[in-house]
Parts: C-alpha cells; sequence; structure tokens
C-alpha cells in the first residue's frame, strides 16, 4: 500500500488534489490577465465610445482639460526611447556577454558577472533619480535643456543592458561543448567559433533577453519621467524632450477626472497593445529561427 | 473511515453561512450607527486630499460620525451646497461677490512661488516677463537682463491645480505655454531646477521654502515687489495665492460646526503642512 502510493503511476487522492490545484492556480494566473484587460476596456470604454479613436490620432494636441486628446506624439515618445535603448543595449550586453564567457580569465569573470546581477537588481527609481541629479545636468551643460530623449535613451539602456547580458550569457554557456571542440579541431580561431558557432547556437535565447529588455523598457515609468522631460510633442533631435505613454498616465493620473481620467485608460491601452503586438512579433521570430536551426 | 469526512462537509458550509450571517449583521449595524453622523463633503480637487486627511482624524476623534469626501472642482461643490446634495463645499479660491448668500470658512491658504537657481543672478522678473517667458516669446536669460543662456522652462502636468492658478494669474491657456520639462509634483519641480542653473520653475510656497532651509540651490523670486513666503501667503499680501474654503449654506451648525471648527484648529496644522498649504495662525 504504501508503496503503492508513492509510485508515480498511481492516480492516489494526493496527486489528484495536486492536479487539481496546480490546475486552480493556472486558471487563476490566466484570468488575472483577462481581468486586467477587461478592467482597463471597462475603464477606458467612456473615452472609446464618447471621444472616439480615431480622436486620439486626429486631435490638435494633448490637452486633456481642453477636450484634446491627441496620443500619436506620446506613442512616437514611447517607440523612440524603449527602441532607441534596445538599440545601444543589444550589442552592449551581448558583447559583454560574450567577453565574460569567453575572454575573461576566470575570477574576473566571475565577479563581472556577479556585478552585472546587482546592475540588473538595482530597483529603477534609482536609476531615475541618478539620471535627474547626474545625466541630466550633465547634458543641461552640453546643449540645454538637459531633460531629453537622450537622457531617457541613456538611462533605460543602463537599465536594460544587465537583463540582456545575463540571459545571453547563460544561453551562450548552455552551447554544448562538443559543437566548440569539433569547431577547434577544424581549425576554427576564436572569433569564428564564437560567430559561427556559438551565436547561431543560441539565438533563441539571446532573442529571449532582448524582448524581455524591450518589455522592461517600454514599461518603465518612473526612471523615465525623471528624466526625459514630458513635454508632449514629436522630437527634432535627441536634446529634445519627450513624453511616454506610462510618463503620461503617471503623471495626470492622480488629478484626472472624467474624460480625461478615460483618456489616461486610453494610454494604457494603447501601452499594451504594443507589447501584445511585440509579443507577437517575438512569437513569430522564435517559430522561424528554431525552424531554421533544426535543418 | 468515511465518517468524519462527510460530517466536515456537511459542517463547512454552516459554519461559512453562520459566519456570513454574523458579519452582514455586524455591518448593517455599524453603518446604521454611522449614518447618524454622516457628513458629506464635494468640491476642489486641491483641497480634498487635506479634507480626506482632516476626515480621518475627525473620526478617530469622534467615532460615531462619517466624513465621505469626493472631488469635482471647487464649482462642483458650490453647486452641490447650493442644491442640499453637500454638507459641506471644499472652494479653492475666495466666495464670488453673487455667491454672498452662503457662508465661507477658511482653513487655510495656498501660494505659489517662481523658483529659480541660486547661480542666477535675475533679482526679479515682471508679470510680462514671466507671461514672455511661459509662451516662449523670450528664450534667454539676456533678454531680461541675465546671462547669455538660453532659458529651460519648467511647467506642471495637466490636471494639476498648481498649474490652474498660474494659468489664471498670468491670464494663459494650457495651448499658449512652451515648457522643456513638465513636472509632476513639487519635488520634481525643485530637483529640475536644482539640476539647472538656467531654469524656472513654480512650485508650492511651502515646499519651496522647506527646501531652502535645507540648502538646496533655489531661490524664490518676489512678484510686485512683494517677497514669496509662508508669512505673505498667510496674510494674503502675496498675489499669487488663494484661500482654501470650507463653503455652507448657512452659518454652520451642529455636527458641521464641529467639523468646520476642528479643521480650523490647531490639531490639523501638521496635516494642512504635509499637503504643503499655510495654515492661518502661526
Amino acid at each position: 500500500m504504501t508503496l503503492s502510493s508513492n509510485n508515480i503511476s498511481s492516480h492516489s487522492k494526493t496527486d489528484l488534489y495536486f492536479s487539481w490545484s496546480l490546475r486552480g492556480c493556472s486558471i487563476l494566473a490566466g484570468s488575472l490577465l483577462l481581468l486586467v484587460i477587461s478592467f482597463i476596456l471597462h475603464e477606458a470604454w467612456p473615452a472609446l465610445t464618447q471621444i472616439g479613436l480615431t480622436r486620439f490620432f486626429t486631435d490638435n494636441g494633448w490637452f486633456p482639460t481642453e477636450a484634446s486628446y491627441e496620443l500619436t506624439p506620446i506613442f512616437w515618445g514611447t517607440i523612440l526611447s524603449a527602441g532607441g535603448s534596445i538599440i545601444l543595449a543589444t550589442p552592449l550586453g551581448m558583447l559583454s556577454a560574450i567577453f565574460c564567457h569567453f575572454y575573461a580569465p576566470p575570477l574576473l569573470a566571475r565577479w563581472y558577472r556577479r556585478m552585472i546581477e546587482l546592475l540588473a537588481g538595482i530597483p529603477s527609481v534609482v536609476y531615475g533619480f541618478w539620471g535627474l541629479v547626474v545625466l541630466v545636468p550633465l547634458i543641461s551643460s552640453w546643449h540645454p535643456p538637459g531633460p531629453s530623449l537622450l537622457a531617457g535613451v541613456l538611462t533605460l539602456t543602463l537599465m536594460i543592458t544587465p537583463t540582456i547580458m545575463l540571459i545571453t550569457h547563460s544561453s551562450i554557456s548552455q552551447v554544448p561543448t562538443t559543437y566548440i571542440h569539433s569547431a577547434v579541431a577544424l581549425g576554427l580561431n576564436r572569433w569564428a567559433v564564437i560567430w559561427r558557432i556559438v551565436l547561431p547556437a543560441s539565438r533563441i535565447g539571446i532573442l529571449t533577453g532582448i524582448f524581455l529588455g524591450l518589455a522592461r523598457a517600454l514599461g518603465e515609468t518612473l526612471a523615465i519621467l525623471m528624466v526625459s522631460g514630458n513635454v508632449v510633442q514629436y522630437p527634432s533631435h535627441v536634446f529634445d524632450p519627450i513624453r511616454t505613454l506610462t510618463a503620461n498616465i503617471a503623471l495626470e493620473m492622480a488629478f484626472a477626472l472624467d474624460h480625461h481620467r478615460a483618456a489616461l485608460f486610453m494610454s494604457g491601452l494603447f501601452l499594451m497593445s504594443l507589447v501584445l503586438c511585440f509579443v507577437i512579433v517575438a512569437e513569430a521570430l522564435r517559430r522561424k529561427t528554431t525552424y531554421a536551426g533544426v535543418k | 473511515m468515511p465518517t468524519p469526512k462527510n460530517y466536515r462537509i456537511n459542517f463547512t458550509p454552516s459554519l461559512l453561512m453562520s459566519l456570513v450571517f454574523i458579519i452582514t449583521i455586524f455591518f448593517s449595524l455599524s453603518l446604521a450607527q454611522a449614518q447618524e453622523g454622516k457628513l458629506v463633503i464635494t468640491g476642489s480637487s486641491t483641497m480634498a486630499p487635506l479634507l480626506l486627511e482632516i476626515g480621518k482624524r475627525f473620526e478617530a476623534v469622534h467615532p460615531d460620525t462619517r466624513i465621505d469626501v469626493q472631488t469635482g472642482g471647487s464649482s462642483r461643490g458650490i453647486v452641490d451646497t447650493v442644491k442640499g446634495l453637500a454638507d459641506i463645499g471644499m472652494a479653492s479660491r475666495a466666495l464670488k461677490t453673487q455667491e454672498d448668500h452662503l457662508f465661507g470658512s477658511m482653513v487655510a491658504r495656498d501660494g505659489i512661488g517662481i523658483i529659480l537657481h541660486t547661480a542666477n543672478p535675475i533679482p526679479e522678473l515682471s508679470n510680462s516677463q514671466i507671461q514672455a517667458i511661459y509662451t516662449g516669446k523670450i528664450t534667454n536669460w539676456q533678454q531680461v537682463g541675465g546671462p547669455d543662456a538660453s532659458i529651460t522652462v519648467v511647467n506642471k502636468a495637466q490636471g494639476r491645480s498648481t498649474l490652474d492658478i498660474f494659468l489664471e494669474y498670468f491670464q494663459l491657456t494650457n495651448r499658449d505655454i512652451r515648457a522643456h520639462v513638465v513636472i509632476g509634483d513639487n519635488e520634481q519641480g525643485i530637483k529640475t531646477v536644482a539640476g539647472n542653473p538656467y531654469a524656472i520653475g513654480y512650485v508650492s510656497i511651502g515646499t519651496a521654502q522647506y527646501n531652502v532651509s535645507h540648502g538646496l540651490p533655489i531661490r524664490l523670486l518676489p512678484l510686485q515687489q512683494i517677497p514669496a513666503s509662508i508669512d505673505t501667503v498667510r496674510t494674503g499680501l502675496f498675489p499669487l495665492s488663494r484661500p482654501l474654503t470650507l463653503v455652507t449654506n448657512s452659518q454652520p451648525t451642529g455636527l458641521t460646526k464641529t467639523f468646520i471648527e476642528f479643521a480650523q484648529s490647531p490639531q490639523v496644522h501638521d496635516l494642512i503642512l504635509q499637503q504643503y498649504f499655510v495654515p492661518l495662525q502661526n
């Protein structure tokens, strides 16, 4: 009796309870997402029905207290700051992962990784505060006013580089050593091994790291609010201030009423659709690379 | 062996039911009790956070009362009071002459000061110069007698009451303003100006004076030769300031009177200071 109840194939009561509680947990996790989406939809509903979706693109500027609700410049602010930081952070994160795994002496590599892990754990408000008191005055002395797209991009880059570096590092260290040994036996040099063998073999992990970084950059609120100036406009160069969708919500939510409030929930809805688009693209890319990797 | 299990299954719902029943009774009892001493306060979103805190403290002192605070702007506060929908209205302005039939009781004052970095030598700006700076007609400090450096204009996010009084006083609209930085709360404004020698901003005078006394490199500008300080706001001398008023239909009586007297008493001065307003007595 005792033996059979410990057997993995037996359908004991404990197993049954366990599998049902697991099912319960996954239903809870899934329904939480649906709940959040339906809540945002519900709060944004007055904006969708009484203001109309097109006015969020065609109105003349964002002046919610004067019933003008154009979100396009804010939308672009989000895309430019997140996109810019990904462009900077991806090579930085990947190269430091390659350095750490293949070039650094073992002692240095261990401490280097620890340091990056620490960097990944710093709360965003600390980055924001650092940006506000160090980076912004620095940019301001170079090219006023200081709070700008550039400050936002640099702060976000600093925040997401550790994420990309750590995930790239763990996926390149999972590449089977037989691959590397065979490549070396064929006479390839170190750079060729990395570029031709290791990176292609670990590209799914690297892609995951990039998308995690992108998600963090898109969703970042406090740091970007503190350093990017929050002026609603299309920036003409990197020294112009911008406002992101997240900062828009955080800045105005506390005092927003009626349509203004609903319009802020629309910003949230836009942000969610943006993230959703990226998830779909990521999934498509992952499939493509998986099949390409198999051949 | 199955008996205890069955017993448990039968027992649990009945226990739950009775618990729910007891809680319901408790709740309805406590609600009924609270209804007896309920005050509805509506109006200014500037004052709502302060009144919410005062209400909490009032409820702690008078346990059988409930203070319900709702926002919607000063005008709603006055309309609701006239219609009898609210016991007390909150208005972050003085009563107008056509509102003479109402009774206003001031609880605090709110003042806004223009701030510059201490490295900026400009002694004073006229109202029209501040207007020109905020509308982008003056973009360099040289144009108002300062150093040759471009001006960084710091503005507040929409919906903030500070922005509303600023716009009203300088007769501007949101669309006129050409800002370089838009900030949320007072602290962020102070950090921004403290980090940029050529920035100009406006914040609550209470916050500014607190930060000046803690050594931050910012400076409050006088307006129309009147220095910006908590004292000139308290006396109403400082032009960019406004009274925070509780409005009632007539001379307050009963619970309304008790509450308004409580809100004017030194017992809530710490709450007023926490919201960066200025209490009436020193």
